[in-house]
């Protein structure tokens, strides 16, 4: 297979959750679309190690998906602390921080 | 036979990714994620990253996944609200023109090797030997800066998730109470010596009255 079918692939995943992260306002889904895009983008990095014929694209995607655990912890406990304080959980409600 | 894996786990991957956005219910979006990475997964593997590919379905499919159904059984699913009108139609036409724009982007591109399958494949490309040695000598950096990330985010998780005093509802022993007893009775005072003072029953028992609860001493 080409390159370039997985880049496509790819490039459609990565769409797929940028339009989630648009359209749902549940942050618990907005959180798995960030995931999708993540995903998308290490896809293409792992795709272009391919192509290059060196690794470094692969330590590259490893890092990504340490900083995405990283990012899921994070937002995770931000979730449940709003859970706590008996916010909604809704992004569009949760707006002080709004200026 | 490469090319059958590759369309089976392209269109899982896709049909997953879709799924996350399109059901209703948080739960099945993360079991739809999980499909997807697994999927993923696959893909890794036709590029050679077995290494990559190894640790996607170990540490995302398996524990970080784990961690979301955790949560969404926790908060249980929140509001099921769809986005406003003007989101709900631009959204899909943005993410439609990214599509575009990428794919013009990547496959328009005057690389050569785009439409060929990639360097020629050495042996032992992608093995953990490999991405090891990477990682201990010319990215020790990156990997130094990573495990202080992930101890910051654990960190902060914990302080973010943890209980505080406050919010619950408290039991009855942790209520504040103020014991107003009267002088105490019967302890040699003057004027009980001198008979001025004679202690009635209700001054023998402490009177407890409750103020209330202890403040609410959080806040984040």
């Amino acid at each position: 297979m080409g390159i370039g079918w997985f880049l496509a692939v790819s490039a459609i995943v990565f769409s797929i959750g940028a339009g989630g992260v648009l359209t749902r306002r549940n942050p618990l889904v907005v959180l798995l679309c960030l995931e999708l895009m993540l995903n998308g983008a290490n896809l293409a990095l792992v795709a272009f190690a391919r192509l290059w014929g060196g690794e470094d694209g692969q330590v590259f995607a490893l890092v990504v998906m340490v900083i995405a655990a990283c990012e899921v912890t994070v937002g995770l406990g931000l979730i449940v602390a709003i859970y706590r304080r008996q916010l909604p959980i809704d992004v569009d409600e949760l707006n002080e921080l709004q200026g | 036979m490469s090319a059958v894996i590759f369309f089976i786990a392209a269109i899982g991957a896709i049909a997953g990714a879709i799924g996350v956005i399109a059901v209703r219910n948080p739960f099945y979006s993360v079991l739809m994620l999980i499909v997807h990475l697994v999927s993923l997964a696959a893909l890794f593997l036709l590029l050679r990253a077995e290494f990559v590919a190894a640790s996607q379905v170990v540490v995302y499919a398996g524990a970080v996944m784990v961690l979301y159904l955790f949560v969404v059984a926790y908060v249980g699913g929140g509001a099921q609200l769809a986005s406003g009108p003007v989101l709900r139609i631009l959204g899909p036409l943005f993410a439609l023109a990214l599509a575009v724009e990428l794919c013009i982007a990547m496959l328009g591109s005057t690389l050569k090797g785009i439409s060929g399958k990639g360097a020629h494949y050495v042996l032992g490309f992608g093995t953990p030997r490999h991405i090891g040695t990477l990682f201990l000598t010319k990215y020790l950096f990156p990997f130094e800066i990573a495990s202080i990330v992930l101890l910051v985010a654990a960190i902060g998780a914990v302080v973010l998730a943890r209980r505080r005093r406050g919010l619950e509802t408290m039991g009855e022993e942790q209520q504040e109470y103020r014991i107003s007893a009267h002088p105490p009775v019967n302890t040699g005072t003057i004027a009980e010596g001198a008979g001025i003072r004679v202690p009635t029953p209700e001054q023998l028992e402490p009177e407890v009255e409750v103020i209330g609860r202890p403040r609410d001493g959080g806040g984040w």
